[in-house]
Order: structure tokens, then sequence, then C-alpha cells
């Protein structure tokens, strides 16, 4: 029995992470204590206070990151670091979408249509146990993309997933999709926990470490059984490419995306985007960095079916989460594109394209979350017709934010996918190239088939409204159409501050 | 003292006043255009402030710059959008903030009756800071970004009082026109990125003895192409008549003073390209003399005064560009001509308009007459610009002519001397067509309409006139005093080599000012001492109809152009539908085909989702597997 060495926590740099958790756990003592009429606003305020103390701790590790914790199964490194810092972000400006509680289901666990139900509504009852869960799932997502071990990843994997199954559940309307989606959720995820685990397992026979470190050394020495570094890569690529809706592992995203609360889909939309990708940019650059010949061909191929697959998908769809849902498949494809680069600018450009991507999905679905009749949201496309002539605000800044997902010049979409597929250019992957762009061009149809229904069809009359705004609801929209704006247009200084910053400990 | 980074406030202000006139919307329509004279103004005396610093620093030190920002960085290509204050930017500067800030004032009173006026003066703003940023611009890209503006800014003066098709028509007209000119910039841009990696005006400069003759002719040529469509130059002098549908104010700002002159700027500012590109640089000075007869002889036949001044500014620019062409003996003379015009010119339209307004908008200068009496203001000011622009001693258009004259005959063998005889020439037709403006519409006898009662215009109207007039009284003077203008810009242009001179100077004055006797004695027997129809004759020789018809430029441009245009296009459409969009639909309808297909796939069902991603990761083994192998 070897000696117990007290690990080193390197409190400074777990802090964004110890800040969100410790307000999770405030957010359920309210939850437990506080009365019912002051919770809404308590969370609200609590949770925003939560993510901005974690942002301003994240900020002050600035420049003495290059370090490991915790019994090195966390490396805080440059890249963590703009990961962790986009999360935030996205997390603030996604989290104040929540505010709009009549979204929420009165009472989650109420079958549907029971008279609990019934009773629950008529008393007006606002839940606010999504605060809390979000701030789980936010922790989650910090450790996941710093994690350096397979353990911790896999925790880490667990704690913003099962948080995120919750959330689905909770919608006010349809209250049958809802639970659906939960449902789909959860045991699609479960099962694609299970082949990471499985991977994982595979990954320790092969190298005898858990380490992200110890796998990349292994595979340098090259003395170990290849077979189980295959099946290890094969399987913890599940694990991940589920989390990142990739083809063939995308099936549960359209179903959950349209039977989530809307301002659920914001979130996880957007953050488990940056959290998966960031995760899988680590353990690719950094542990199977040395084995790039055998996992880039199949990795490649799994690109270039979900970019064509989620574009062609996303054009004969009829509802519009559905279409943001098909389109975010088809970004993934574009961002698997800057995994398989690796190189320097690929970190940067996935990096840059995961910030600008999120902040534009936030805002598309908020405003989605505008648009209803008096049964709830109207996603129907159909029904969005004439909208530019009736809110013609509303209509520009969708518009705006769809030409971003397009890639249109002087949105930050345009910026991120340029980089992108130039750093898949440099690393010679031209297939992914011609792709990328043939597959954005057809992409770009649904998207401007949206803006002409918007703005070139007359309304029909059918009780479909814009709500005004919250004043959380319009500053969601007011951040992401400025960030996209200003990525668009002046993007040299991000560009600059992400390849001077974005690095991997090894 | 002012420094360098106050320079970005010379375009900040009028486009502040735009941008804040166009936002702020009727709310402003009572004091709109006092607050875009006053940032007119502004700019100018900053120009001022800028014009004297520079007088005091040595000669090595006047080129000041400001960077506001990187604008473009791929790799090693780098752009700033950085402004460059030098010598020649800074007479630019003044001309068009000193002439812009009194245009201002003239529009007060001139528009005042017009609804939209605050838009007009948005308009004019918007038009002040688009030119300075051309003349500021230290690259090629930036001076793009302000020639885009100004023709955007001349588009929507040309065309604001689009209620009338017609205008609406010839602002359209000279959008189309500039955009051939355009495109020249465009590809002289990529040129120089192409053949020297860089496009600000010192890194060609620099760059100039590393690149071959014929990228710098191509360059040039390009270059040509732009300042011809700017600066109604032939063979893209068309619009430049239409373009006086415009309110008069606009007509003399923009399409006398400044935009039009802005092809001048920038062959000038491009001298080492051309003094590097010969070929070029005789084409320039071919062009320059075809137009400078060619506005000439369109001048002699309008009966619309407005058109006869534009036809006269065509000329004009035309004597600048062969200055221009002319090489380092000819820079300096070019920009003198190009000042003094700014000032006559100016202050001609500004009279004419002054007349149209007393005449209840009357373009028909036989419908004029006697006006010497009603508006003797109006007479004085716009008769010193008569002077001005005819070139009798010692109004400004008597040295600048004069110089560009000299240079032309003294460049040398054949084309000296067919130079100067041209240049020669054009004084005495301009002499003639001037004269002919002015004695029909003030001298000769009254042909007024019934119900017309000429009146002099406000003071608001003819101060500025007054203004201009003075300079066009001294500005010659000034400027030749001790060669200040050219000692004043000749750091910036190569040396001039020495040369014989053909004809010494005086021979050369003298002969000018007997073209100009000439030219005026024809006019006053034709025009003053016998009776003028009210009615413009009809039976009239083929060049005079020819002339009336600006020489059949439309009529040429619809041959060479417009039909085959017509036709392609035609022929492109029916290609579109049947070939282009028979694809576009096939495929369109094959993703739309396909994407429902693969919809299917989602099902719905979770046991099919987990068997897909089973299948998958199955898959995905498989095919690491088989790499491996």
């Amino acid at each position: 029995m070897g000696t117990f060495t007290s690990p080193i926590l390197n409190y400074a740099m777990l802090a964004p992470i110890l800040v969100v958790l410790a307000g999770a756990v405030v957010g359920v003592l309210i939850e437990a204590f506080a009365p019912r009429k002051s919770r809404a606003s308590s969370q609200l305020a609590l949770s925003v206070f939560t993510l901005v103390i974690a942002l301003a701790a994240l900020v002050r590790t600035r420049g003495t990151y290059s370090s490991k914790a915790a019994m090195n199964s966390v490396t805080f490194d440059g890249a963590g670091y703009l990961l962790q810092m986009a999360i935030l972000i996205i997390a603030i400006i996604a989290i104040l979408l929540l505010a709009d509680s009549d979204k929420f289901a009165a009472a989650p666990t109420a079958a549907p249509g029971s008279d609990e139900e019934r009773e629950a509504q008529a008393a007006n009852i606002r839940i606010t146990e999504v605060y809390p869960l979000t701030l789980f799932a936010i922790a989650g997502m910090l450790l996941f993309t710093v994690a350096s071990d397979l353990i911790t990843l896999f925790v880490a994997l667990e704690v913003l997933s099962l948080p995120l199954y919750l959330m689905a559940g909770l919608a006010r309307r349809r209250r049958l999709a809802s639970q659906e989606a939960a449902l789909k959720y959860f045991l699609l995820g479960a099962f694609a926990s299970a082949f990471f685990l499985f991977g994982v397992a595979y990954l320790y026979g092969y190298s005898n470490s858990i380490t992200f470190s110890g796998i990349a050394a292994a595979i340098t020495g090259g003395t170990a059984n290849d077979v189980f570094l295959l099946v290890g890569i094969s399987f913890v690529s599940v694990g991940l490419l589920f989390k990142v809706s990739a083809v063939p592992f995308h099936s549960w995203s359209p179903d959950v995306y349209q039977g989530s609360p809307t301002a659920v889909t914001a979130f996880m939309a957007a953050a488990t985007k940056v959290a998966a990708f960031g995760a899988m940019l680590r353990i690719f650059y950094v542990a199977f960095a040395g084995d790039v010949w055998q996992w880039r061909p199949m990795l490649t191929a799994i690109a270039l079916i979900t970019m064509v697959f989620g574009s062609l998908v996303a054009i004969s769809q009829r509802d519009v989460k559905r279409m943001l849902a098909y389109s975010s498949i088809a970004h993934a494809g574009f961002l698997l594109s800057g995994v398989i680069a690796l190189n320097k600018s690929g970190l940067d450009a996935t990096i840059f394209y995961l910030f600008a991507y999120g902040v534009a999905t936030v805002g598309a679905f908020a405003i989605v979350s505008l648009i209803n009749d008096s049964s709830g949201e109207v996603t129907d496309l159909n029904r969005w017709a004439g909208l530019g002539k009736r809110s013609p605000w509303i209509a520009i800044a969708f518009s705006f934010l769809l030409l971003a997902f397009a890639g249109i010049p002087l949105t930050s979409g345009f910026v991120g996918k340029f980089s992108i597929f130039s750093a898949a250019y440099e690393s010679g992957n031209t297939a992914i190239l011609i792709t990328g762009v043939l597959s954005s061009a057809i992409a770009a149809f649904f998207y401007i088939r949206v803006v002409v229904l918007m703005f070139f069809k007359d309304p029909v009359e059918d009780g479909t409204s814009v709500v005004i705004p919250s004043i959380y609801t319009r500053i969601t929209i007011l951040v992401s159409l400025a960030i996209t704006l200003i990525l668009g247009v002046f993007p040299a200084p991000v560009l600059d501050y992400i390849s001077q910053t974005a690095f991997f400990l090894r | 003292m002012v420094t360098s980074s106050s320079l970005v406030y010379l375009i900040g202000l009028p486009l502040f006043g735009a941008v804040f006139l166009l936002l702020i919307g009727r709310k402003a329509d009572k004091w709109g255009h006092l607050l875009a004279t006053a940032m007119s103004a502004g700019s100018f005396v900053l120009g001022l402030l800028h014009f004297f610093a520079m007088t005091n620093r040595s000669t090595e030190d006047r080129a000041i710059t400001q960077t506001l920002f990187t604008w473009i960085e791929v790799g090693t290509f780098k752009v700033d959008a950085a402004l460059l204050l030098d010598q020649l930017s800074i007479c630019f500067v003044l001309l068009i903030s000193g002439v812009g800030t009194l245009i201002h004032i003239y529009s007060i009173s001139y528009m005042s009756h017009d609804e939209n006026r605050r838009r007009f003066f948005a308009y004019l703003n918007l038009f002040i800071a688009a030119m300075l940023l051309l003349v500021l611009g230290n690259s090629y890209l930036n001076l793009y970004v302000g020639w885009e503006g100004v023709g955007l800014a001349s588009y929507l003066l040309i065309g604001f009082w689009n209620k009338k098709p017609a205008y609406a028509t010839a602002s359209k007209k000279a959008f189309v026109m500039n955009r051939i000119g355009d495109m020249g910039l465009s590809f002289a841009i990529m040129i120089a990125f192409a053949t020297m990696g860089t496009v600000s005006f010192e890194g060609v400069k620099e760059s100039v003895d590393r690149v071959g003759t014929p990228a710098l002719t191509a360059m040039g040529i390009m270059l040509l192409i732009a300042a011809a469509g700017k600066s109604a130059q032939f063979p893209l002098q068309a619009w430049l008549g239409d373009a006086m549908a415009g309110p008069t104010p606009v007509s003399a700002l923009i399409h006398a003073a400044t935009m039009v002159t802005a092809g001048v700027y920038l062959i000038v500012r491009s001298n080492f390209v051309f003094d590097a590109a010969p070929t070029a640089q005789l084409l320039v000075v071919i062009v320059g003399a075809i137009t400078l007869i060619f506005g000439a002889i369109i001048g002699m036949a309008k009966d619309d005064i407005k058109k006869a001044l534009a036809a006269s500014t065509m000329s004009q620019i035309g004597y600048m560009i062969v200055g221009a062409g002319l090489g380092p003996a000819g820079y300096a003379f070019a920009i003198m001509h190009l000042l003094a015009h700014g000032f006559f010119k100016a202050g001609m339209f500004l009279g004419a308009g002054s007349v149209m307004h007393g005449m209840n908008d009357e373009v028909n200068m036989r419908k004029y007459g006697g006006l010497r009496k009603a508006m003797p203001i109006t007479f004085i000011t716009f008769g010193l610009g008569y002077l001005a622009i005819i070139g009798v001693p010692p109004f400004a258009g008597f040295y600048s002519k004069d110089e560009i004259i000299a240079t032309a005959f003294n460049s040398g063998g054949a084309q000296g001397i067919i130079l100067g005889s041209i240049t020669l020439l054009g004084a005495v037709i301009t002499a003639f067509y001037m004269t002919r403006v002015m004695v029909l519409t003030f001298t000769s006898k009254a042909r007024w309409d019934a119900g017309v009662h000429p009146h002099e215009s406000p003071a608001l109207m003819w101060l500025p006139m007054a203004i201009l007039a003075i300079g066009s009284v001294t500005a010659g003077y000034l400027f030749t005093q001790g060669e200040a203008l050219v000692h004043w810009l000749s750091p910036l242009f190569a040396k001039k080599e020495e040369y014989e001179e053909l004809l010494p100077h005086s021979v050369v004055s003298i002969l000018a000012i007997s073209a100009v006797i000439i030219g005026v004695s024809i006019a006053l027997a034709k025009y003053q001492f016998r009776p003028v129809a009210a009615i413009a004759p009809t039976d009239v020789s083929f060049a005079t109809r020819l002339a009336r018809n600006d020489l059949g430029q439309d009529v040429v441009n619809e041959a060479i152009f417009m039909r085959p245009g017509q036709g392609l296009t035609q022929g492109l459409v029916v290609m579109d539908e049947k070939v282009i969009d028979g694809a576009v639909r096939g495929i369109g309808a094959m993703a739309v085909g396909s994407g429902a297909t693969l919809r299917r796939t989602q099902s719905g069902y979770v046991r099919s989702y987990a068997a897909l991603i089973l299948v998958g990761a199955l898959v995905l083994l498989a095919g690491i597997w088989v790499v491996t192998q």
C-alpha cells in the first residue's frame, strides 16, 4: 500500500465551477425554504449573480492558467479558459429567457391531462426548479471542457446531462410531447453514455492510464494492443458525437428540440454544443492526436454525412424548431471539420465558431418564443408567413440571425465558416472543404426560404401574434444580435485574442 | 495646434450630420439645415487649422496620417483604415468643405420651399463626408469607399425630385455609367494587389520599380477608366448632362466643383503609376483632349443653361485631364485649374440657380435676356466667373489654362503641336459658348414668357455667389504668385524633366488671349448684335443638330451597349430559364426529395433511434478497423 498524497486542488482555477455549483445548491435551498411568491425573482437574480461571479472568477485566472489541478484530473489552459468563457457568456444571455416562467409546466410531475395538473394550472403555480437545474448543467459543462481524465470527463458528462433530461420535460403546453422528449433524451443519452463508458474501459485497458496525457504517451509508445485503442476511440467518440448530434447519432435532437420548452432548447442547443465540442477538441487534440491517421478518415466521413444530411433534411421541415434542430446538426458537421483539422487554426476556428453559433442560436430561439397564439408558441413555419409585415423588427432580427447561420458576410457566421473551412483546407482536407461549401449553399436555401416567407408572403389571419418581449428576452435578443453583428464586422480583435490564447496543455 | 488625431473629425462631422438628420426624421425639419451647414463649416474650419499647421511644418513633415483601425488583415496583406493629409489632399479638403459650406448656405434659401429640405441637407452632408474620405484615404481601397460613397450621394441627389420619372431615370443613368468607371477602379485595385501585394499609395509607389510595365500600363488604363466614369470623360461622358436634373446647388457642388474632379485627383494621386507607364499616360492625354473639344462643341449648341454649363464642365475637366496626362510638368497645373474651376464653375452654377429662381424655374436661355438690370448682383458674380473661365487676365482661368496650354505645346514633337493646337482651339470655343450664355441670359433683349417677373435672389443666395466670385478673381493670382501652388505640390511628384520650350511663355499667353478675343467676337456678332429667336430654330445645319443631340452620345451608347446588352440579357434570360433554372429546379427537387426521403429515418420511435446509434457505432468501429488494416 502506497502513501496517500493529498491532492492539490488549486481553488483559484476551480473557482468558476465551484461558484456555479454553490449557486445551484443555494438555489435548491431557496426552492425548499423561500416563500413561493418571491422564488421566481430571487432565483433569477441568484442565477445571474452566480454566473457573473463565475465569469469574474474565470477572468481572474487570466494569464495564470496552464496548470493541472486535482490530481491532474482537470487541466487549465488557454483553450479551456476560452471555452469556459464562451459557456458562461452564452449561459448568462440564455438564462434570462427562463424568466418567462409561464412557459414552464405548473406541475411537471403530474401526468399530462390529469386533475392534479389542472389544479396546479388553475392555481397559477409557477415552478422555478429550472434555475438550479440549469446551474448544475452549467457546472457540468464547465468541468466537461477542462476535464483531462476519462473518469472526470464521464462525471462531467453526467452532471451536465441529467439536469438537461429533466429540463426537457418542463414545457407547459404540449405536455405529452415534452415528456416524450425528456424520456427519449434520457434513454438515448443513457445508451450513448454506456458506449462512452465502454470505450473508457478499453482505453484504460490499452494504456493502463485514464489521463489524456497517459493515453497520448501510450499511443506514442505504440507497444500496446491496437484493437483496444481502436474500440476505445470508436466508442468514446460515439458518446461525444451523440452529444453534438452528429449523424447517425443525431436522431434525438429534432424531437428534443421540438418538445422542450423553447428557453431550454436555446440553452441546450447553444451551451451543450460548446461544452461537447470543447471536450471533443481536448480529447482528440491531446489524447488521440498521435493516432490521427486511424480516426481521421472515419471522422471525416461522419462530418461529411452530418453536413449533407442536416442541410438536406432541414429543407423539408415545416416546424421552425425542427428546422433549427437540423440546422444545428449541419453546424455540428461544420464544427467537426475543425476538430478533424487537428491544427492550431482548426482549434482557433472551432472556438470562434462555437461562440458565434451559440450566441446566434440563443437569439434565434428567443425570437421563436415570441411568436404565439392563444394555445402557446406557433412553430409551424406556414403561420410565420408575412411576419415581416406585422412585426418588421422581429422579422428583421430573425432574418439577420438566419443569415448568420447561413454564413452571409457581415455576420459572425461568415467569419466562422470562413475560418473553419480555411483550417480544413490548411490540413489538406479538400473533401471537407468542398462538401462544406456545397452544404452551406443547400443550407442557405432553407434559411433564406424562411426570410422570403416572412417578408414576401401575405400574412395569414389566424390569431398568430407576436407577444411583446419581456425586458429579459429583449436583452437576450439584443445582446445576441449585437455580438453576431460585431463578430461579423470587426472579428479581428476576437480572432486575434483567440489565436493568442487558445492552446492545449498536454 | 491640431494634430493628426483630429483628421477623423473632418469626415466625422458631416457624417454625423447626415446620419443624425436621416435618423431623427421630421422632428428636425425646422433646424436640420442649420445643423448640416454647421457640420460642413466645422469641417472647413478644421481643414483651415490643418492647413496653417501644415504650412508651419517643414516640407518633409507636411504629410500626416491617422490610423483609425485595421480594416482587413489576411496573412501578410493588411489594410488599415487610415487617413492621409498631405499637400494634395489639403487642397481638396479646403475646396470641398469651403465650397461645400457656401453651397449649404445657398441651399438654405434655395430649398426653403421644399418639404424634404432636411433630407436634402442630410444627403449634402453625406456627400461632403464621402468626398472627404475619398481624398483623405491613404490607400486605393479607402479611396474606393469614398468613391462609392460620393456615387451614392450623387445618385440620391440627382434623383432627389424622383417624383418626375425623367429625373429618376437620369439618376439611374448616372449610376449605371458610373458603375463602369467603378469597375475600372476595382480592377486597378486588384491589379495592384495581385502584382504588388499592397493597395496603399505609399506601398504602390515603392513597388512601381519592381513591377513590369505591362502590369503598370494595365493598372493605369483601369485607373483612367475609373477617372473617365467619375469625371464624365470620353467615352463615359453621357451621364453628366442628365445629372442636371438634380437641384441646382447639387449641380454646383457635385457635378461641377468637386465630385466630377475626383478623376483628376485619382490620376494625379497615382502619378507614380502613370510616370512609369507611358502608354497609359498617352491615353490619358488623348481622352482629355477628345473630351475637351467634345464638351466644348456640345456647349455651343445647348439652350438649357444648366446643360450648357455641364458641357463646359466636361470640357474644362478635359483640360485638367490633359494637364494630368502631361506628367510631372502638368500635375500641378491640373490641380491649379481644378481649384480655380471649383470656384468659378460653382459660382456660375449658383448664378444659374439664381436666374432660374427668378424666372419660375425656366432653364431655356432663349426665354431669358436682359437680366442684367433685373438681377444685377447675379449678373456681376456670374460675369466674373465668365471672365475667369474664358481666361481673361488676371482672372483665375487665365493663369491655370495658360499654363496647361503652354505645357501642352512644350510636351515635345508632333504631340506638342497637336495638343497645343487642340487646347488653343478649345479656348476659342470656350470663349464662344460662354459668351453665348452670357449674352443670351443677361445682355440681349428680354424674351420672357408672359407672367415672369425676374427679381434678385435673397442675400443668403447671392452672398455665397459673391464669395465664390472673389475666389474666381483672386485665386489664379494667388496660386501663381511666386509659383506658390507648384512649389507647394512639387514634393509629391517626380522631378520635372528639363525640356526645350517650343514657344516662349509670352507667346503662348498672346495666343491664348487672341483665342479668347476670336471666340468672344464671333459670339457677340452672332447673338448680341442680332435678334435671338425665343424658340430654337429647327432648320439648322446637320452639325448643329448633332451638337444639340450631344454629338450622338446616347445614340452611340444605345447602339453599342444598350441594344446588344438587351439582346444579351434576353439571351441570358432564356438560357437562365431553360438551362440554369432547369438544373437548379432539378437539383432543388432532388434536394427536397432526398430530404423528404431521409426524413423518414426520423420515425419518432426510441427503439429505432437506438438501433441507429448501435449501427452507427458498429460502422464507426468497422470503418476504423478497415483503415487500420
